[in-house]
């Protein structure tokens, strides 16, 4: 009846886990009584859960990465506490705790966290800098928001029922096979992986489609603002790259499941094919990730320089060498396993190749500050961290990317701290740039500068207390993923790199204080103009927050920084200007579809992975039947009259009109 | 957004390329839905690819057991092929029937399509359990694990498609040709095709390649 579910499941000889699932609960509980009885369910469920509004649903995406962020941070504490204390000891943590905790960390910190942060400030953003008043398909797009929910809530449950994998973050196979790892560890990776995919892909094919077909009138595809230009990179790699991983990890399950024979060790079965098909998606991934991250550095560099962008159109064009290079490369990932010297040169040349776009950009930015009037808010702060961090990184990938220096390196903590040096500079500096660049515009006020700024020190310091040990641990020989260790020089550099941890822990705890502080603040930090930093994108030519339909009508492009050019325009001729003819919008309605269905998949998902069968085919009826009732509805939109339009537009104008009146020309 | 309006400064060409295509704006919604469905499509493909090459990188791998050559019957797969060729024609017939508005047409088309799919999946079937009742089941060797995974899922998506092409009819009955219906119908001819030409790989590879001695 319930498969392989029995209370030995939940692990009650552990405190660590229940303690900390026990806590979830408790919060989780509190804070949807708290909602009921304060009488809020039906505004969240109308205005946040069944909305199909791209800005609405960017906000959640972020909110999901910020929780999981938390949740993949703590892993990350209990790691470095771990291996500061575990010279000659056991330390505090089992063995099989640790393994699960660090894949737990790779798992959350890349799904979970990087891709539904970037997703969210794209979904969030690029409608806006397009001009136009949503995404191509609405509804799939809350179904992909829910769809990523469900993946980081099936990794949460692991916690508390049954155990996570113990594989690492790509739960190489033999050890993820079923001989090796028999439990449901595997299980719960693959299938919160499949179903967050599947949410991922429907993104990715959501915002081509937006980029590639609605752009507003005039915008040609050399006056996209670069966010969008990489925002089209990195969602075309989500679509060629996220098929791969959907059909490895459907190999692997196979394997487990039905006794296939792809990546086994006897009838044949090949488990290079596993690394080759994992790396082939997870090489771009990386690119997925960090894209987006420059499409931010961009757009805040020239907002915070009050310059163009310089070389755009090289930085275009870099952007898009990235795009296809980066499928070409995978191969360094395993340069060790055999591949032989004339494979190992051609990956390891285009590897190093890949560094040449991404110096043109660097350059960019820097040319772009050159003469300009900066200014250092904490959205430029974690520009220029980003440039000295992501420089030291990109070096010691070039390193990594020669195949004999990669012989010694390897699998070391020299690799740990290079990825880490270039996802945390590149990914989760930009993603917090965004987060502080955008913020007023999805919210209306802006963030603490003074809290923001702390948080950005203590994040700059920490990371580098924290992962320059990391190096030097990897260059004395230190391997990665170490439950305890017997040598002795290892242990200096990991007591500092917990010194570090703390540093960024505060940093976080900065992050929480300046959202608080911020909000309680708001009003003294209203932004009534819609464009708090003179920015020069489409997006703040609306209001902050934006009503429902983004633009009155669509905006009119002439060139490149289409709204710097329009606020030097109106501020030439004072506004002498016929008031445009409002028309009736019509906007998506609202739908349940994709919270639906994500029930269903969660079902379906805790059922695969604890083989109850007869509620598999519950959850795939339950899937199909939302699908139908969706299309089975008559009005999927709704009406909004041109006088409403009219009335919001000219309060928008009326606001802004000081501000445009003291904005620079071109 | 007034200001947008009036921002009529000729700034088309900044680089003096010479040729300016202005963008006219948001394209409508028939060719956005056609569009962003090509995408999925090549996804699909995508993914379709990586069966295609571990079929390539086992073909090899039998384990001691039996080859493609020993195991697959070209007459059935000559069958399938034409039903699943053929079922695309009237899959077109269907799609120019809800063009020129015509139910009639359109039922029978899409009742042709379907019994055409439902005979392949048959054949299909029967040639899978013939497999497995020989000892030459999916947990044999490598090599037949790469088979049945990859025209497996081929199948799968014939039988997603049937079940789509059967909420298609209920929908054509209970709404009419209405434009959401349309693109809907759009997306499922371009579905059946994909599948078609994914059939010819799957003929090509599997079948052809894989039983050469």
């Amino acid at each position: 009846m319930l498969g392989k579910l029995t209370w030995s499941a939940i692990p009650f000889d552990q405190p660590i886990p229940l303690i900390a699932g026990g806590v979830v609960i408790v919060a989780l509980l509190a804070v949807l009584i708290w909602v009921v009885v304060k009488g809020h369910l039906p505004y969240l469920w109308r205005e946040w859960i069944t909305s199909v509004d791209h800005k609405r649903i960017g906000v959640m995406y972020v909110l999901l990465a910020s929780v999981m962020f938390l949740r993949g941070g703590s892993d990350a504490i209990l790691m470095r506490i771990q291996q500061a204390i575990a010279y000659q000891s056991q330390g505090y943590l089992p063995p099989e705790h640790y393994n699960q905790i660090f894949s737990a960390h790779g798992t959350i910190m890349i799904f979970f966290v990087a891709m539904p942060f970037v997703i969210g400030l794209m979904n969030l953003v690029v409608p806006l800098q397009l001009g136009v008043r949503d995404v191509a398909f609405p509804t799939l797009n809350s179904v992909g928001f829910w769809l990523t929910a469900t993946g980081a809530l099936l990794v949460n449950l692991s916690l508390v029922i049954g155990e996570f994998a113990r594989t690492g973050w790509l739960a190489f196979p033999p050890l993820s096979g079923l001989v090796y790892s028999p439990g449901v560890g595997v299980d719960y990776y693959a299938w919160s992986l499949q179903i967050s995919g599947v949410g991922t892909l429907v993104a990715g094919i959501n915002l081509v489609t937006t980029v590639l077909k609605l752009r507003t009138k005039g915008m040609n595809y050399l006056r996209m603002p670069m966010f969008c230009w990489t925002t089209l990179a990195s969602n075309l790699l989500i679509v060629a790259a996220f098929p791969i991983l959907t059909a490895t990890l459907a190999m692997l399950l196979l394997d487990r499941y039905l006794g296939f024979h792809f990546f086994t060790n006897e009838a044949g079965g090949n488990v290079m094919m596993f690394m080759n098909l994992i790396w082939a998606w997870g090489h771009p991934e990386v690119y997925i990730l960090v894209l987006p991250a420059f499409g931010i550095f961009s757009e805040v560099v020239s907002t915070f320089s009050g310059k163009p962008l310089f070389g755009y159109r090289s930085m275009v064009l870099a952007t898009m060498a990235i795009c296809v290079i980066s499928f070409m490369v995978w191969l360094h990932h395993f340069f060790t396993m055999g591949a032989g010297p004339d494979v190992n040169a051609i990956f390891g040349i285009a590897s190093m190749i890949i560094a040449v776009p991404t110096g043109v950009k660097i350059y960019n930015w820097l040319f772009t500050m050159y003469g300009g009037r900066i200014r250092f808010a904490t959205p430029m702060l974690w520009s220029v961290g980003f440039m000295v961090t992501f420089i030291i990184g990109g070096l010691t990938g070039v390193l990594v990317a020669v195949p004999p220096a990669d012989f010694i390196l390897h699998n070391s903590m020299f690799l740990v701290a290079h990825f880490h040096n270039v996802i945390i500079g590149g990914v989760l500096f930009g993603a917090f740039a965004g987060f502080t660049y955008w913020f007023p515009k999805a919210f209306g006020f802006r963030l603490d500068e003074r809290w923001g700024k702390a948080a950005f020190w203590c994040t700059f310091i920490g990371f580098y207390v924290t992962f320059v040990p990391l190096y030097a641990a990897g260059m004395l020989g230190m391997t990665r993923r170490m439950q305890h260790y017997d040598v002795a020089v290892w242990r200096p550099w990991m007591i500092v790199a917990v010194i570090g941890m703390a540093i960024l822990t505060v940093a976080v705890v900065c992050q929480v204080v300046q959202l608080v502080v911020s909000i309680r603040n708001r009003e003294a930090l209203r932004d009534r103009t819609g464009d708090p930093w003179d920015g020069r994108s489409l997006e703040w030519a609306t209001s902050s927050p934006p009503p429902v339909f983004n633009f009155a009508f669509h905006p009119d492009v002439r060139g490149e920084d289409a709204y710097w050019e329009m606020k030097a325009k109106a501020r030439q001729e004072q506004f002498a200007h016929a008031e445009p003819e409002y028309r009736d919008i019509e906007m998506p309605r609202n739908s349940p579809t994709g919270f639906v269905c994500a029930f269903f998949a969660t079902i379906m998902g805790f059922a695969l992975i604890w083989h109850i069968w007869w509620m598999v085919i519950l959850g795939l009826i339950g899937a199909w039947a939302t699908f139908v009732v969706f299309a089975w509805r008559d009005h999927d939109e709704y009406v909004i009259p041109a006088a409403d339009v009219a009335r919001i537009d000219r309060a928008n104008i009326e606001e802004r009109r000081n501000l445009v009146s003291l904005a620079g020309s071109v | 957004m007034a200001i947008a309006a009036t921002a009529g400064h000729a700034h088309g060409d900044p680089h003096h390329i010479g040729v300016v295509i202005e963008h006219p704006g948001p394209a409508p919604k028939r060719v956005v839905t056609g569009f962003g469905f090509w995408i999925f499509l090549l996804s699909d493909i995508v993914m379709f690819s990586c069966f295609f090459a571990a079929y390539a990188v086992l073909l090899g791998q039998t384990a001691g057991g039996p080859k493609g050559a020993e195991l697959f019957d070209q007459r059935n797969v000559a069958i399938e092929t034409v039903c699943l060729l053929v079922s695309s024609f009237t899959c077109g017939m269907a799609s120019i029937a809800a063009d020129v508005r015509n139910r009639f047409w359109f039922y029978l088309a899409m009742a042709a399509t379907c019994l055409l799919g439902l005979i392949f999946l048959a054949i299909e079937f029967r040639e899978f359990a013939d497999l497995v009742a020989r000892g030459a089941g999916p947990t044999r060797s490598a090599f037949l694990t790469a088979f049945f995974t990859l025209v497996g899922c081929h199948g799968l998506h014939v039988t997603a498609g049937i079940l789509w092409l059967l909420t298609m009819m209920a929908q054509v009955f209970a709404k009419g040709f209405r434009a959401d219906i349309m693109r809907r119908m759009l997306c499922f001819a371009l579905f059946w095709h994909a599948l078609d030409i994914i059939w010819v790989a799957v003929f090509s590879v599997v079948y052809l390649l894989g039983s050469a001695p």
